[in-house]
């Protein structure tokens, strides 16, 4: 039954293995479940628990939640606990610059639906949840989506909606957690992982929704197809949420090992530098940015990664410190503060980079940041802290120069408009840099 | 099998008898919390550790086992 | 007869001063847990003394029940000391004196095992010490008239007004403690304003 599927699908597809997008419908046209059948057909049961398994780790999936970590480990290492699973599929993105997770809910609930009931049924789950941020229009969207499905009778098991504070930790696999229990979505410490024991005690698969939307898919058409495009060692597509230096962007899907000068355009929007990953990424000099492909082996060794697929370039008549501290300041208040080191060395570390990059320059003020980081990193509950020294080490490599003009009391940049987005709940502290 | 301090940072509040009680492996940072040693505790120092991690108003110190 | 008195008022002796460092333990306690200092002794001091006279309040508590039952003027049997309101003897004054022992007992044990217990199990069974102070009070005041004219009562309530205006410490340090959510920011406006000191 399943060979006949993916025979016809094969021989279909390997005409089409190549065009992009997969994830993403036709652009301005959210997938409705009439639209979704007729292109996918329905979900693709495999008829019992670990049978998806082998084919996902044949197709190479790893998690679009940032960490890049083997899907098929995880479903394993779930599916091999004592106790029933749980799965939540996790579109709460809590980073301010990526859209994609929201992008995807809106135009493909179904493939990511689909993806949730996989999931499911691979480690042997009796309870879904999908956590999603507080959006009243897309909440609404995914219940009136689930609901079709329940009447399609497409669901086997029944999803139960978790709403999401606005917190960039919100999607954090232990806060995550602990909202979907019922309580506040505050980091826990770990051990026990939350595969091991999660949503009350049992083991429970935390997946973002993008891999359960590309689970659904090669759950139709197969490795091959799933590898036909991206790297060897990083196969498939991914979302990416793109800023030009003009300002234009957006959500669009990529293959893995596209130049990111490419997808910046950074020969027509020249860049001072660009952000990859998030607010928990890192900078590129545009040397550094010209040469490289969006994947994790081009990125790690300079020190950063793919993780959500955030990519920002800086106008060049911007302050890479100036916008770099706004980042800093958000990263700090929404620490949760139940951990001493980063309840105490955020906020230091986020006034005295303010500092600095409002041009008051304190003599001790470089050793102050060093000293802080090493004393935040990997002392907290979660990697909050470390994500955080991450990015302000960075801004302080690419951005040397400009923080020595800076301590002499200048600034290279043109225009102090705010550049990377912040949420308006936290205050922005703009007029600070008149 | 080794034996290794380890802290809940989220209990832990500050109180600070740790690194009274066991200095060799426990100093505290500039804002009064623990930073612990990640070498194995040897064991002569052994019941020094345990008595940090009794000791620990807030529970917050354990002794783990790890190869 | 002169043994039976004796051990008569070695019970009523050693309750007095079982009341007395049931207060002084309660008040160590709560200085624990505001991280209070003694002056020129370390930290672990202070929670070392709240754990050595609790255990010497337990030697105290043990001589005092043990006079009371094996003197014979009044029949309190030894089922007493675990089970409340089964002696014969002023049933209701004795039996929040058990009350009392079994909460504490829970306290005690719980604590000589508290780094083989779930941190939020030990804290639970803690609590219940704020509850067994009060009872060990009345069972003081209600089970022998000692405590209640003199040097004895004027005793009495000096060691509780001790206790109970340190609760209100720390009842009013939890008040004024910010609510986490809050920490953050607030660190946040101090260090803004303090520049790049500490």
């Amino acid at each position: 039954m399943t060979a006949s599927i993916r025979d016809t699908a094969t021989g279909r597809a390997t005409a089409d293995a190549t065009r992009l997008p997969r994830l993403l419908p036709a652009p301005g046209q959210p997938m409705e479940l009439p639209a979704h059948l007729k292109v996918h057909g329905p979900t693709p049961y495999r008829g019992g628990p670990r049978l998806l398994i082998h084919t996902i780790e044949s197709a190479g999936l790893t998690g679009r939640g940032g960490a890049a970590f083997p899907t098929h480990r995880k479903l394993t290492a779930v599916a091999d606990q004592k106790g029933v699973p749980v799965v939540v599929g996790n579109g709460a993105e809590g980073e301010p610059a990526s859209d994609k997770d929201k992008m995807l809910l809106w135009s493909s609930p179904h493939l990511v639906l689909d993806g949730l009931q996989l999931a499911a049924e691979a480690v042997g789950a009796r309870r879904v949840h999908l956590y999603v941020h507080r959006h009243p229009e897309l909440l609404q969207r995914l219940r009136s989506a689930l609901a079709e499905r329940a009447t399609a009778g497409l669901d086997r098991i029944a999803v139960g909606v978790v709403t999401a504070p606005h917190r960039f930790l919100a999607g954090e696999e232990s806060a995550l957690s602990s909202r979907v229990e019922g309580g506040a979505a505050l980091p826990r410490i770990t051990p026990p992982r939350i595969f091991e024991r999660g949503v009350h005690g049992a083991p429970t698969l935390v997946q973002n929704v993008e891999t359960l939307a590309h689970m659904a898919l090669i759950s139709r058409y197969g490795p091959a197809w799933f590898r036909a495009v991206g790297t060897e060692q990083e196969p498939g597509t991914m979302l990416t949420t793109v800023r030009l230096a003009n300002g234009s962007g957006g959500v669009s899907e990529t293959a893995i090992g596209t130049p990111i000068a490419e997808l910046l355009s950074l020969a027509e929007h020249p860049a001072r530098a660009v952000l990859v990953g998030g607010y928990h990424g890192a900078w590129l000099t545009p040397e550094q940015a010209g040469h490289l492909t969006l994947s994790n082996a081009d990125l790690r060794p300079f020190g950063a990664a793919v993780g959500a697929g955030v990519l920002v370039a800086l106008p060049t008549d911007r302050c890479g410190i100036v916008e770099s501290a706004r980042v800093v300041r958000y990263l700090a208040l929404e620490s949760a503060g139940q951990c001493g080191p980063c309840l105490n060395g955020l906020p230091r570390i986020a006034a005295t980079f303010s500092q600095l990059a409002n041009r008051q320059f304190a003599r001790s003020a470089l050793d102050d940041l060093q000293r802080w980081s090493t004393l935040v990193e990997r002392r907290g509950a979660c990697h909050h802290p470390d994500g955080t020294v991450r990015f302000l080490r960075s801004a302080l490599s690419v951005f040397s120069d400009e923080v020595e003009l800076h301590a002499a009391g200048r600034c290279s940049a043109g225009n102090t408009a705010p550049f990377l987005p912040i949420p308006t709940a936290t205050p922005s502290y703009e007029e600070e840099w008149s | 099998m080794d034996e290794r301090l380890r802290v809940n940072p989220i209990l832990c509040c500050g109180h600070g008898l740790c690194a009274e009680l066991f200095p060799e492996h426990i100093t505290l940072d500039e804002w009064g919390y623990p930073i612990l040693s990640d070498q194995p505790v040897p064991r002569g120092l052994s019941k020094l550790a345990r008595r940090a991690v009794t000791d620990c108003p807030a529970l917050a110190l354990a002794l783990v086992r790890d190869s | 007869m002169i043994t039976g008195t004796a051990l008569w008022y070695a019970s009523r002796a050693t309750g007095v001063v079982s009341l007395v460092l049931f207060s002084l333990v309660a008040i160590l306690g709560i200085m624990v847990n505001r991280q209070g200092r003694l002056p020129g002794l370390p930290r672990f001091a202070v929670t070392g003394l709240h754990r050595s006279l609790s255990l010497l309040t337990v030697a105290f508590l043990g001589i005092h029940i043990t006079t009371a039952i094996a003197d014979g003027y009044v029949h309190i049997p030894w089922l007493s000391t675990i089970a409340p309101f089964t002696s014969g003897y002023e049933r209701f004054w004795i039996g929040l004196g058990t009350v009392a022992v079994d909460l504490v007992g829970a306290v005690i044990v719980t604590s000589l095992l508290r780094d083989r217990l779930a941190p939020a199990v030990w804290r639970a069974v803690h609590w219940l010490s704020y509850l067994s102070y009060p009872v060990a009070v009345v069972h003081s005041l209600g089970a022998s008239k000692d405590l209640r004219s003199g040097w004895l009562l004027a005793l009495t309530m000096g060691t509780v007004f001790a206790v109970f205006a340190a609760i209100g410490y720390r009842v009013n340090g939890a008040l004024a403690a910010v609510p986490r959510p809050h920490r953050v920011s607030r660190q946040l406006v101090q260090a803004d304003k303090t520049g790049s000191l500490r």
